[in-house]
């Protein structure tokens, strides 16, 4: 997997709040309605400043919080094409990959506002173009790449009726 | 080798010895969803194709976070959790019967070794029973619904050694409060907590929900406890079933060992927008507040109320404060009515609203204006959480938001307790 774009960067502790409100998500379904308000209250117009394909890039523990999984879809639906971060909180990592969300653990110091870059999964390399620096890739579990492969844990119950790790 | 609780419980549900950081797929004992999650998984259910869920006995439902509907689209998620349980045959918890995380542990179909998985970030609170319970997304709840099984990466687990006696005035909130303060929002990141030692072993049961519940705030994915005799009284309530306890080895191996002495712990604070902004309530005494909050998950339990109303009897809050109440189950809610605790607190000024999550996530029942100052026994405080992000949140235990309802401002409990 292959991704290339600019990027939208925040601190640390960015948490599921933050990412989309509890006053939305219990309000429909619609995801493309609830990214509308994804970041809103880090930065109220972060939708509008998002190109298909950005990537938001962050600090520590990214995704702390509730294990709303309207956090990673509205990423997604916001047309992020992956989250960049230092680390993740273990139910939004797990939500994101589930529901086919790229999700990277990088050094992302090397990474500023508007820096294009390019995320190659399959390489476990990020090749930050603005500055010509190439950052490695904490890797995936194997199990999480499977998923992730299949498309998602759904596709991947569709496709096995279960579990299927062997 | 030996083993954590959590290896322990893991190994038994996975048919292999499990220690940390191998990956396992494990058979669970229960699954949960509420209303902000499960309409989400009965999609991944139906794009999962599943059919009928592993056992309509170990699933429920929970309609708490939203409760009783305040619009429209809500009560449309409503109308579609109540006809998937209805129509799979499982239990639906519909208003009014509390917060899930009571509940649960209510229903006695959770216990030590139980392994649960709820799509809730705070189901990591029956800990308290020395069962291995944690949050998962929809998408993981929908495996779980239909398979009945779960994959996890064994956690590695940092045991917190409590020793010494809580002073007076100082309860499970403010000693779970000052562990965040110390080891910070992602000090437990993918871990486990442990939590031993005597200080531990004397709080009720109630405290121990509290001190569970609240893990998952230094990013851990589950907060244990052993099981003792309280443990096992505590259960006898609920359930006839004998639950077998699960111990750690004493050569167990700890990702870290940190060790507290409580004796001089004072009330604690954490103030906005981070539950790891925690201090002692004499650094932000005096700030004045406008609403306070008794309930939730963490603390809306009977003994909560009780430390509150034995601040309040026979006082009023200040006039310019909202106070409201939310019981944590319906259960709680008629044992707090036969002893007075309730009539109490609405004496006081208390205006109580139905058991469940109350305002604690913003969707109606109180939320703030801006620039308002709230005083809460919730679990969180981030910008935003309940409902407004121009408004500011304190955590603090029950009998220092009743202290600080009555002052209106921030207020250290101990000026009340004689
Ligand atoms: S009371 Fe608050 S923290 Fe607990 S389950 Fe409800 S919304 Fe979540």
């Amino acid at each position: 997997m292959l991704f290339q774009g600019k990027t939208h960067k925040f601190g640390s502790d960015v948490n599921t709040d933050y990412i989309i409100s509890g006053k939305y998500k219990f309000k429909t379904l619609d995801m493309k309605e609830l990214a509308k308000h994804v970041m809103e209250d880090l930065d109220p117009d972060f939708y509008n400043k998002v190109t298909p394909g950005d990537f938001i890039v962050a600090g520590t523990n990214f995704g702390c919080g509730s294990s709303r999984e309207q956090a990673p879809l509205a990423i997604k639906y916001a047309n992020i094409s992956a989250v960049l971060a230092k680390s993740f909180a273990r139910i939004f990592y797990r939500n994101a990959i589930n529901t086919g969300l790229p999700v990277v653990e990088c050094d992302t110091d090397m990474i500023e506002p508007g820096d294009d870059i390019e995320v190659d999964l399959a390489a476990g390399v990020i090749r930050n173009k603005t500055k010509g620096v190439e950052i490695p890739v904490k890797p995936l579990p194997s199990v999480m790449i499977k998923i992730l492969n299949d498309g998602g844990l759904a596709a991947h119950f569709k496709q096995y009726g279960g579990f299927n790790f062997d | 080798m030996g083993q954590t609780i959590i290896e322990k419980i893991l190994s038994a549900h996975s048919g292999q010895e499990a220690y940390a950081n191998e990956i396992v797929v494990a058979h669970v004992d229960f699954v949960m969803g509420q209303d902000g999650t499960s309409p989400l998984a009965i999609r991944a259910f139906e794009s999962m194709e599943g059919k009928e869920v592993f056992d309509t006995e170990k699933v429920a439902f929970v309609i708490d976070h939203s409760s009783p509907s305040p619009l429209e689209g809500v009560s449309a998620l409503h109308k579609l959790m109540r006809e998937f349980s209805g129509s799979k045959g499982f239990r639906l918890y519909d208003i009014g019967e509390g917060v899930c995380h009571q509940l649960i542990p209510e229903s006695g179909k959770v216990g030590p070794g139980s392994l649960v998985i709820g799509a809730d970030s705070h189901t990591c609170t029956y800990g308290a029973l020395n069962a291995f319970s944690t949050g998962v997304g929809s998408t993981d709840l929908a495996g779980g619904l239909i398979s009945g099984k779960m994959w996890f990466k064994v956690p590695e687990t940092i045991k917190f050694v409590c020793n010494g006696v809580l002073p007076r005035g100082v309860y499970a909130k403010d000693l779970i409060l000052h562990l965040i303060g110390d080891v910070t929002a992602d000090g437990a990141t993918y871990m486990s907590a442990e939590y031993v030692g005597d200080a531990v072993s004397a709080l009720s049961m109630e405290g121990r929900f509290t001190m569970a519940n609240m893990a998952i705030e230094m990013g851990a994915k589950a907060g244990m406890m052993e099981a003792d005799d309280k443990t096992m009284a505590w259960l006898a309530r609920y359930t006839d079933e004998k639950f077998i306890p699960v111990m750690a080895d004493s050569d167990a191996i700890y990702a870290a060992v940190k060790e507290y002495d409580v004796s001089s712990l004072e009330p604690q604070v954490a103030k906005p927008h981070r539950v790891d902004n925690v201090c002692p309530v004499g650094e932000v005494a005096g700030t004045p507040v406008q609403q306070a909050f008794i309930g939730t998950c963490t603390n809306g339990r009977l003994e909560d109320l009780q430390n509150a109303a034995a601040i309040m009897k026979g006082r009023k809050i200040a006039p310019d404060v909202r106070f409201i109440v939310a019981p944590a189950s319906k259960r709680i809610y008629l044992e707090a009515m036969r002893d007075g605790t309730l009539e109490t607190l609405v004496e006081a000024g208390a205006a109580v609203v139905t058991p469940g999550c109350g305002p604690c996530v913003g969707t109606h029942n109180g939320v703030p204006s801006d620039g308002e100052n709230v005083i809460s026994t919730a679990n969180r405080n981030f910008k935003g959480r309940m409902g407004n992000g121009n408004a500011f949140i304190y955590l603090a235990s029950p009998a220092t938001v009743a202290a600080s309802a009555l002052t209106g401002k921030i207020t250290d409990p101990r000026e009340f307790i004689k």
